[in-house]
Parts: C-alpha cells; structure tokens; sequence
C-alpha cells in the first residue's frame, strides 16, 4: 500500500481543501491582529462562538448557522463595550467571552442531550467535515480574503499608524469594524479546525512567526499564509497516521515551527 | 494671496481641563510659520484639532477655503507628527512600505499603487537622499533615518501645506541643520506652506518667517523680526523678551 493511501479518502480530501483555505484568512487576518495588539479577540470570540454553537444545538438549528451571526454580533459588542462603556479593549473581549462561556454551559446543563455534541466542538475537528461545510468554508474564506486585498491599504495604514490613516483620508472607524467583523467569520470557520479551544492558536502562531523573519509587510503576509497552510496540511496528515486530534497536532505543529524560527533568528 | 489655512475663535479642552481657548489666526500660501510656546501649551494639540484628529470645543478652521469638517483633499496636506519612533517596533513595514501611505489620501479604492505612484514613491526617496533605505525595516533605522522617512510620507503626495511637529527631536546639530535647510528650501523653490512645531526657537528664527506663540491662547502671531517690539510678548516674558527668538 502506497504511502499516499489516504490521499484516496474524500474526507481527507475535503479537510485538506477547507484546511488551506481557512489557514490562509487565519494567518493573513491574524497578522493585522497581532500587529494591533488584538491578538486575544479571536480567543473571546471564539468562546463566545461556543455558546452560539450550544444555542444552536439547543433549539435544533445547525450550529454553524448560528454561531455565524452571532459571534458577529458579540465583535460589533466588543467594539462598543470598548468605545462607550470606559474600558480598555481586553477588558470587553473578557466580558464577551465569559457570557458566551456562561450561555453555552446553562444551555448544555439544561438540554442533558448533546453535551457530546458540544463538547466536540471545543477541539474540532477538521476531518469530520462535510460537504456543505467545506463550500461554505471556501466561500466565505474567499469572501473574506478578498474583502482584505480590496483594503489591503487602509488595513496597513490603521495597523502601521492610526492616526497618520486618519488624515489619509482612511475611515479607521470603518476598518477596525470590517476587521473584527472578519475575525468574528474567520473564528467561526476556524473552530471546525483546531476547535474553540485552539482557535486562537492559529490566529497568533503563524504570524508571530512570520514575524521573525519578514523583511517587509506583504513578505510577512505571504510567510504566515505558507506557514499555516504548511502546520495545517501536516497536522492533519500526522493525526491521521498517528490517531492524534487533528486540531492540537496543528497548534503543536504551528509551535515546532515558532520555536524553530525564533532560535533561528535569535542565532544571527 | 491664497489662504491656506484660517482659525477663528478656536476652542478646545480635554473634559474640564482646557487645551486652549479664543485661538485665531491666518497662514496664507508660502508662509514659513513656526509654533513655539512652552510645554502644556496645546500646539499639539492645536494641530490636532485643526486635522480634525480631535473634536473642537467651539470656533472655526478653513482649510484651503473649505470647512474643517468637510475638508477631503488630505493630499494637500502633509503631516510629520511627533515623534514618529514610538511606532510598533514589531512592525515588519520597509522604509518604501512607509513611504507609499503618504499617497493613499490620493487614491481611490481599491487604492492600488500603480507604474506613476511608484516612481514618485522612488522620486521622494532619492530627494531626500534616503533611497538605500528603501528595503531597510523602519524599526531598524537611526532616529534621524526614521525622521526622513517620515518626512517622506509626507511629501511623497507633494502637498502645498505642511505641518510638521517638533521634527528636531531625535536630530543632532548637524541632522538637525540638514532638515531645517530641506524644508527652508521647500519653502523657497516649491513656495510650500510650512508650519513647524518647535521649543528651539534659538535657532527657527533663522528659517521661518513668522511666530505663532501660543500658551493657551495666541501671545503673539507676526513676522519673526517683529516680536522683540511686541508689547504681548514684553508683558509675557519681561523686557528681556528680545534675548530669547533668534531672527534673521
């Protein structure tokens, strides 16, 4: 038997496709975020995005579809907690993120059915994914993507220097919005990868780790999308040879990776 | 004489504490203007305000004849702002990468910069003798490196204003006369308007043309040579006034 064997399942065929594409938005949108000191709002989302699942389960709908509008709600939350309510920005994520704890453990404690649902979801995992999953993960992948080379720009501009963008004529209001409006999407498609657990990992790993070698902003970009499509490939070839979970044996993967690049550099 | 820039009545505090109050003044086309005046005096954030970068309390600015607050042509404009070194050190953005933002108040979505916008980006950098540090990281260049190519971005959209705030800082005697001369000569040859915020009035009295003296609310607004006469300013500083502006 070949090597190659598993390369014949469709369901590894359908992890890899989604996989990429969603490793490509995480890598690209996790840069901006890390950049602008925003690295923890894909963890509280991603928290948040578990009492959506568990509000979905709870009343019978398919999670994804509710975890979507509202862990875009829970951003636009963040940003106006943030704004209005005097408190810095981690202080609202925390506050967001531990209602969404907060729901999804009162709403599996009440239904006593799909406890083993829910819990799934807070590792993910990237190899039971369906057919309708990996279309809407594609497409909303290339969405987003799309959306980031359209702003690419006004994204750099806000990141780089808030206030200089403001007087290039970029809306910074309208761009901090769009971003977490795109890390609410990106979260959510991530969670079916690494899982609610680890999604944060795969926002932050790979473009630290870009960020130890760039030489410029777009070779940043393109070294954190090679770097998570490349941790996400193999972790999912690795869990399916060795039986591991596909969503931490990616995080690890990302690490080995960090870790490898930070001595590297650290050597020069 | 165009008007480039005019403040009447202009209000601004920061919750209770007041920035600075009753501000007006008038800065036409090739005016050569610094902004002295002591710490907590609200320069900076007199500019800031005038970018529309903080709300106003009360009173009015005209930029290029057009209300603040529906003023779009940022191009015409260029900003150095304060120490520009207090940027990101992690950022991986190339001196060429820096330079480029200063021309996206010209573009129009998807703001993509094209052969032209390039070539000027290329032009500015040569200009200010800094083009061998067109793939250098920002964070990694000297404070006076970084002072250029800031001052880059903000020529690079060849604005007819512009506005740059205490950009001697992190310069040494010589950095610092080498800067001066540059924005002496945009001043002279392209007859652009300059504003500079600064503390070293011993030595901007060689170059700007006017004094804008601020504490609060303007002290003096008038030709450099002028102020030593000024009553405003006798009263503020003692009749030693004429020892502290160097000018021509």
């Amino acid at each position: 038997m070949s090597w190659f064997y598993f390369l014949n399942y469709q369901f590894v065929e359908r992890a890899y496709l989604a996989g990429s594409f969603i490793a490509v938005l995480c890598a690209v949108l996790g840069l901006f975020l890390v950049l602008r000191k925003l690295s923890l709002i894909g963890d509280g989302l991603s928290h948040v995005s578990f009492g959506a699942i568990a509000l979905g389960l709870f009343f019978g709908m398919y999670p994804f579809y509710v975890a979507l509008p509202v862990t875009v709600l829970a951003s636009f939350l963040i940003l106006k907690l943030a704004e209005k309510a005097k408190m810095y920005g981690d202080a609202a994520i925390g506050i967001v993120s531990s209602m969404g704890v907060a729901l999804g453990v009162i709403l599996a404690s009440l239904s006593r059915g799909f406890n083993v649902d829910l819990f799934s979801y807070l590792f993910g995992n990237i190899l039971a994914i369906s057919n309708q999953e990996v279309y809407l993960s594609v497409g909303l992948s290339v969405l987003v993507l799309a959306a980031i080379v359209f702003l690419y720009n006004d994204f750099f501009s806000a990141t780089f220097d808030e206030e200089y963008a403001r007087i290039s004529g970029v809306r910074t209001d309208l761009i901090n919005l769009a971003l977490v409006f795109m890390t609410a999407i990106t979260v959510v498609l991530a969670v079916k990868v690494v899982g609610v657990m680890l999604v944060s990992a795969l926002l932050i790993l790979p473009a630290v780790t870009a960020l130890q070698i760039a030489r410029g902003f777009k070779e940043a970009i393109a070294a954190a999308a090679i770097i998570s499509v490349f941790s996400v490939l193999a972790g999912i070839t690795f869990s399916f040879y060795g039986d591991l979970p596909a969503g931490a044996t990616i995080v690890l993967i990302n690490f080995a990776i960090f870790i490898l690049f930070f001595l590297l550099r650290r050597r020069k | 004489m165009k008007t480039v820039l005019s403040v009447n009545n202009l209000s601004f505090s920061y919750g209770a504490a007041e920035a600075f109050s009753g501000v007006s003044f008038v800065i036409n086309e090739g005016d050569y203007v610094a902004l002295a005046g002591p710490n907590g005096a609200g320069k900076t954030t007199l500019i800031k305000v005038i970018l529309g970068l903080e709300k106003k309390k009360s009173g009015s600015v005209e930029i290029f004849g057009e209300d603040s607050g529906r003023f779009l042509n940022w191009s015409k404009i260029g900003y150095l702002p304060q120490r520009v070194n207090v940027f990101n050190p992690l950022f991986p953005a190339t001196a060429e990468e820096v330079v480029g933002l200063g021309l996206l108040s010209k573009k129009k979505y998807p703001k993509m910069f094209n052969k032209d916008d390039k070539n000027k980006i290329q032009e500015t950098l040569k200009f200010l003798n800094i083009k061998n540090l067109k793939d250098r990281l920002a964070s990694e260049l000297s404070g006076g490196q970084q002072q250029r190519v800031f001052l880059a971005r903000a020529l690079v959209s060849e604005p007819e204003l512009l506005i740059l705030d205490e950009p001697s800082t992190a310069l040494d005697q010589a950095a610092r006369e080498y800067f001066f001369e540059l924005v002496k000569k945009l001043n002279k040859e392209r007859r652009m308007t300059v504003i500079i915020i600064t503390h070293d009035t011993s030595q901007i009295g060689e170059y700007a043309d006017k004094l804008l003296f601020l504490d609060k609310e303007v002290v003096f607004f008038g030709l450099f040579n002028e102020c030593c006469k000024s009553e405003e300013m006798k009263k503020y500083f003692g009749h030693f006034s004429n020892h502290l502006f160097y000018h021509k």
